[in-house]
């Protein structure tokens, strides 16, 4: 049975929940937008549909809890408290961007918001993540590491040799693998030999579980406890969500070995709608009250793509700074 | 002076900087307890204690990756590579992570780490374990690489490398542990980076070398003087940054000059300063500038092949003569 949202959250919390959700989406649709605009060009793999994994796992962690991802985090940044219009000038290459325009799309980083990376070689976020939660632990900060990864990395090196030395050295890191299914076009079980991933840290002695990654009040819950344990306890988890990105893996990936029976079964269980139904049953929020969110993100993005499109190109003598301290 | 080893003055460089500040940390495989395969790190655990000398699991990428995490959190860790070998299984950490992440983050975070690193041939260890792999990092931007010679640069490299702010790759030689030299004990006795030493002067050729290679050039330049030919040694010291300025000045001054270095002929490090010496002193030059490298194979075991793949004394003595005798190889 589905818990009570008021049990879990305030009001005022539920609703931006919901509004996260709204923004990461909407923000995901103007960068398809932009990317066929010729505004943003490079890689862009956008995160439609994988929204309540990112908006229920960070509301579940503390403000001073590092957070590492990989290449699919506009949402992730954004949520955590970067600018969407920062992260937008990002990706258009801009000197306002987050990353002065030479990280783009798959490299954002904050470290006032603790957001500590997006990363593109996959599973490379993992060791560093360790290393992350080693320092906390050694300079007396308490503070986790949550450290985000998709199903492609659980093959990687990293991944087998970063949970072993989590869990040898005792650190607290929150290990979370958004299943989508796919590496690219490779489905799970083609690439694994034991597709349940969250079945797989038992060699390392680490707990695990696995939540409904297309239910951010369950991913919530699941965060939180794991939370708890890592805080609690100095020692890594992990959490297996179970999701499923709406559009391809990248702009130029049609999605073709997907079928279409699947898709739609899929965007049946979209995370946007359904919460929008609980909120409404439960008498949290009006629907004209989420129509008036949906309207304000929806403003707050085109506000984004405009600073973008007005704000400067970097200097050339830019293309030498930060190479060296 | 007190004299010491290269290995012991790398060990006191270590454990001053540790004393000095807290933040310094070390690990790696058998650094902790076994006191390192090359017994470098004798003495750190006792020391220093299990917080901050740890031994690792043999995962090398994640030797590396965690400390690019510790020194993004604020820790200044010292990872130690077994052998410079094994860095290639680490090549992902430190290439597409450690030397790309202040840049591709637009400067907001930068890593003062160091990753020490014994390298080199002449050991019979073969294909596997007998590299010099030092124009694999300093081919790539956004990490310094330091290559000492001599104890006392052994000591002041490695104490500058951990103040750093940047990530070091710090190649130690395998031959040079048990060399002995006078080091200054003051603790802050440091030596900069980006700055050559001529370690011998002279005025008929230059010869710029680094690491083991410089001990083979002051041999080889000794052993000239007997026939009257005087040559001036630069030590590089540091790869990157590399001091061009000192061995350019040498080698417009001498008119000539060999390059002498340990690893692989081809896109070796030796082609660029050869070229870097063209460039600048092509009017003042009197002949090509000459290289001596290794041989283009994977090291044979056998006492007598390895002997042919690595530069000897007796080839940079050669290559002194050709580019005396107006002909320059290689």
């Amino acid at each position: 049975m589905e818990v009570r949202l008021r049990a879990v959250l305030a009001d005022k919390e539920l609703i931006r929940l919901y509004r996260q959700m709204v923004l990461s989406r909407e923000f995901e649709d103007a960068c398809a937008e932009q990317y066929t605009k010729g505004n943003i060009t490079g890689f862009l793999h956008l995160y439609t549909g994988q929204e309540a994994v990112a908006v229920g796992a960070t509301a579940a962690l503390g403000r001073d809890d590092y957070i590492l991802s990989a290449y699919r985090e506009h949402a992730q940044a954004i949520v955590r408290g970067a600018e969407p219009r920062r992260v937008m000038a990002e990706l258009f290459g801009k000197a306002t961007g987050m990353c002065k325009g030479k990280g783009g799309s798959m490299h954002l980083f904050d470290p006032e918001l603790s957001f500590m990376g997006g990363y593109a070689i996959v599973g490379g976020q993992l060791p560093i993540a360790v290393g992350l939660a080693l320092s906390a632990v050694q300079r007396g900060e308490n503070r986790i590491t949550a450290c985000f990864f998709g199903d492609g990395a659980v093959n990687q090196g990293t991944f087998h040799e970063s949970l072993n030395w989590a869990r040898l050295w005792e650190l607290p890191v929150l290990f979370i693998c958004e299943n989508n299914f796919y590496g690219i076009g490779t489905e799970m079980h083609r690439s694994s030999a034991l597709a349940s991933i969250h079945k797989r840290t038992c060699g390392y002695d680490i707990p695990s579980e696995k939540v409904d990654g297309m239910d951010v009040i369950a991913v919530l819950r699941a965060i939180r406890h794991a939370a708890d344990k890592v805080r609690e306890e100095q020692r890594p988890y992990f959490v297996e969500a179970v999701t499923y990105r709406f559009r391809g893996h990248s702009m130029s990936d049609p999605a073709k070995y997907r079928s279409a029976a699947e898709h739609e079964m899929w965007k049946a269980r979209d995370p946007i709608p359904s919460f929008a139904k609980r909120l409404i049953e439960e008498v949290i929020v009006t629907e004209s009250e989420l129509a008036e969110i949906r309207k304000e993100c929806s403003e707050e993005v085109s506000e984004a793509v405009r600073f973008a499109e007005e704000s400067p190109w970097p200097e050339d003598d830019e293309v030498y700074e930060d190479v060296y301290v | 002076m007190p004299e010491m080893t290269y290995r012991d003055a790398i060990n006191l460089a270590l454990k001053e900087e540790m004393r000095r500040d807290s933040s310094v940390v070390t690990w790696g495989e058998d650094v902790a307890l076994y006191e390192g395969s090359f017994k470098v790190t004798r003495g750190l655990l006792a020391e220093f204690g299990e917080e901050r000398v740890k031994d690792t699991p043999i995962s090398e990428n994640t030797i590396i990756g965690v400390a690019i995490g510790a020194a993004m959190g604020g820790l200044r860790p010292v990872a130690e590579l077994m052998t410079v070998n094994f860095a290639l299984l680490a090549m992902d950490q430190i290439v597409n992570h450690m030397s790309k992440i202040r840049y591709m983050f637009g400067g907001q975070t930068f890593l003062p780490m160091v990753i020490r690193a014994p390298g080199g041939g002449g050991s019979q260890l073969a294909a596997q374990h007998s590299q010099s792999l030092e124009t694999f990092f300093m081919h790539c931007p956004g990490m310094y690489v330091a290559m000492p010679t001599t104890p006392a640069d052994a000591k002041g490299l490695l104490k500058t490398a951990i103040r750093d702010n940047n990530p070091v790759m710090f190649l130690e030689h395998e031959l040079l542990y048990n060399s002995k030299g006078e080091v200054p004990e003051d603790p802050e006795f440091l030596i900069p980076f980006g700055k050559a030493n001529v370690i011998r002067a002279g005025s008929d050729v230059t010869i710029v070398a680094y690491s083991r290679m410089t001990a083979l050039a002051l041999e080889a330049a000794i052993e000239l003087e007997r026939e009257s030919i005087s040559c001036e040694v630069v030590d590089l010291r540091t790869l990157t940054p590399l001091d061009t300025e000192t061995f350019i000045s040498s080698a417009r001054k001498t008119g000539r000059a060999v390059v002498v270095e340990e690893c692989w002929h081809s896109a070796g490090l030796g082609g660029d300063i050869a070229w870097r010496i063209h460039n600048a002193c092509f009017e003042t030059l009197l002949v090509p500038v000459a290289r001596v490298s290794g041989l283009d194979v994977p090291m044979p075991y056998s006492r007598k092949l390895e002997k042919l793949c690595i530069p000897q004394v007796s080839s940079i003595i050669q290559a002194v003569r050709s580019v005396l005798s107006g002909a320059s190889q290689g």
